[in-house]
């Protein structure tokens, strides 16, 4: 089956002025060179730690940010190429829910106005059929369609979550960005919501690309996963295959970190501890970007940046020092 | 057997707030022994941190008032103490490290400056002395170059690294106590893992007893050897940590563990979400406070609230059910 969603080497640079005029004196590589496939229906997990470039990575495809270079190709099309009216049309395909259920509703706003304001814009809906189909998208996401008249400050944050989804689906989208929808929320509501998204993607045939820190809800929700590193995609594969045997060194510090919520498996655990944080976008280490942490970087990993290379089938990892031949073997 | 050192009994905590009074904490009693680590788990505003704010008096009152209880720390009850007296046993003898290193570290004042201050106050020791003393402490929670950074400001540091400067801060005094309030919840799981690390290495080296308040029922598998559910204001479960997670009896504790998923991918296809909220209590609870979003709710649970009680060893529920069978115990 081919790909609905296609990126390709795309990168995004913020640049940093200083002074009087303004001049740009150097810039962050927050995402700088990253690929990867989405097939219609599927859910891709993009997980990395805090400032990793995974949430700018989602925000330059629906062209929040503009991209600095690199092809993000939808269903045919390169929405980079696309000029401003184009891009509005095509943003009925495309819809993002947020990490804070708190910033992302306008408090001065009702329900009824902040899920039926993309009705209107696209010119959807007018006048009654806005209420109509308001009170059927909260019903779908497991609201009151009574609670259409009151305001954000009304609700608990895992309700609010449901709204900004019911935003999101109010276009009929096909292709939705989840940036950390669930983080913000406490454990008993999360396994609430994260239920909704696969329900509703069963029901409408969704594709998720789902952006989250959390790996085990990311192991939990995805069908396939890619880890990011300062800017770059480490390892991507199905999410089994990645889970169980990791080849990026990274990848595999980062699955040993987290905790099981179960005391005999954890005793029986081993940790690889990386040493020191993350280095700085602005700056980033020469060769392989993660050298400057990796238990087992040699000389070529300082000189040369890895491509990214098929190790196995479905298994994409970018080092130097993961042999294909030992991997398949 | 391990010598007792805080003896928690009865605690009772309110607020009086615009909407009423909130009954925070409605009688919680628990033990800690010499060097063993103690879980407290809940989502927020169940009342875990607010227990611990009141054992140390920290809770601003007003609004707050400790209405009843007693918090015997080596016998001597903290709740009868003068302020002064209050003053030599905080931060000497039981010390605290929250969830945020940020705004816990005062922007405008040195780490050698900030770390020096309570052994100076707490310890007759000579200003030379308590930079050397401090010096030591930054090496021990693994800060290089520990000299040159004593003149550093917080935002110089990294958000691991301040945490770090939080534990050493913590433990310059030798407290007998370590209360952790979700110290690694604003940390990467990479940079979390470094800091489990090392609090473990720090309480087998110095043998201090850790209360670890955190929402994370992951962290805490690996970290506890005894651990207590909070939810509205109560300990509703309370277990060794492996006979919680093995046989957990009490609904609420049963739906958190059934809610996560697992890293290793052993877990079902669907979540356990818990409907509904937790709850607000703006009278002392008369009937279980879980009731509302229990599925095992008979007409018992609504006209009395159950008391904690053990079912076995070490292993207390307050639960009118046996969940085993559904019906009354």
């Amino acid at each position: 089956m081919s790909a609905l969603v296609r990126v390709e080497n795309l990168k995004k640079y913020f640049p940093i002025r200083k002074g009087l005029l303004r001049r740009e004196v150097g810039s962050v590589h927050a995402v700088d060179g990253v690929s990867f496939e989405i097939k219609k229906g599927e859910t891709l997990g993009l997980v990395g730690e805090s400032g990793c470039g995974k949430s700018t990575t989602g925000r330059t495809f629906l062209r929040v940010y503009e991209p600095t270079d690199g092809k993000m190709m939808y269903d045919g099309v390169d929405l980079a190429s696309l000029n401003a009216v184009e891009m509005r049309k095509m943003r009925r395909k495309l819809q993002m829910i947020f990490q804070d259920p708190y910033a992302s509703l306008n408090p001065r706003m009702k329900v009824l106005d902040i899920v039926g304001e993309s009705l209107i814009v696209h010119k959807l809906a007018t006048g009654k059929e806005v209420q109509a189909r308001v009170e059927e998208l909260l019903t779908l996401v497991g609201l009151n369609p009574a609670f259409a008249n009151r305001y954000p400050h009304e609700f608990s944050g895992g309700q609010r979550q449901r709204i900004g989804i019911a935003r999101a689906l109010s276009l009929q989208p096909e292709f939705i960005i989840c940036d950390e929808p669930i983080s913000a929320l406490d454990v008993s509501v999360q396994a609430q919501v994260i239920n909704l998204l696969e329900d509703l993607q069963e029901e409408f045939g969704l594709t998720y690309l789902f952006i989250a820190h959390d790996l085990s809800m990311v192991r939990h929700i995805s069908d396939r996963v890619a880890v990011m590193y300062l800017g770059g995609i480490v390892e991507l594969a199905d999410k089994d295959d990645l889970y169980e045997e990791p080849l990026h060194p990274y990848s595999q510090a980062l699955l040993s970190a987290v905790p099981i919520p179960d005391p005999v498996a954890e005793e029986g655990r081993r940790r690889v501890l990386l040493k020191g944080d993350v280095p700085s976008p602005i700056n980033p280490p020469s060769g392989c970007r993660f050298h400057t942490r990796c238990p087992i970087a040699e000389t070529i990993c300082v000189e040369k940046r890895p491509e990214q290379r098929e190790v196995k089938a479905n298994h994409f990892v970018s080092c130097h020092l993961v042999d294909a031949e030992e991997v398949v073997a | 057997m391990q010598k007792k050192i805080l003896d928690v009994k009865g605690l009772e905590t309110r607020f009086r707030t615009d909407e009423g009074v909130v009954h925070a904490i409605n009688g919680v009693s628990f033990e800690v022994n010499e060097g063993e680590t103690v879980g407290i788990v809940g989502e927020s505003g169940c009342g875990k941190s607010v227990t611990m704010l009141s054992v140390l008096r920290l809770i601003p009152m007003p609004p707050g008032v400790i209405s009843a209880g007693s918090a015997e720390f080596y016998e001597q009850d903290l709740l009868k103490l003068s302020e002064k007296e209050m003053q030599s046993v905080r931060g000497a003898q039981i010390a605290m490290i929250f969830q945020d290193p940020m705004t816990s570290l005062n922007p405008v004042l040195t780490i050698g400056k900030q770390l020096t201050e309570p052994m100076l106050l707490h310890l007759s020791i000579s200003e030379e002395e308590a930079d050397r003393r401090a010096v030591e402490l930054l090496e021990m929670v693994g800060i290089s170059e520990a000299e040159g950074r004593l003149k550093d400001y917080p935002h110089q540091f990294s958000g691991g690294m301040r945490q770090r400067v939080m534990i050493a801060m913590a433990l310059s005094c030798n407290p007998k106590v370590l209360i952790a309030d979700e110290p690694t919840t604003a940390l990467d799981v990479t940079i979390q893992a470094q800091f489990v690390d090392l609090v473990k290495r720090l309480q087998a080296d110095l043998g201090m007893a850790i209360i670890w308040i955190t929402h994370d029922l992951g962290v805490i598998a690996g970290l506890a050897q005894r651990m207590m559910v909070m939810y509205g204001g109560l300990f509703i479960e309370e277990a060794d940590v492996k006979e919680l997670y093995a046989n957990p009896q009490h609904p609420y504790t049963v739906g958190l563990l059934g809610s996560l998923p697992r890293l290793d991918g052993k877990h079902a296809e669907r979540l356990v979400s818990i409907d509904g909220l937790p709850p607000v209590l703006y009278a002392p609870p008369t009937s279980c406070p879980f009731a509302p979003r229990c599925e095992f709710v008979v007409e018992k649970c609504l006209e009395e609230n159950p008391a904690l009680e053990e079912v076995a060893p070490n292993h207390k529920v307050a639960c009118w059910v046996d969940i085993a069978t559904g019906r009354m115990k």
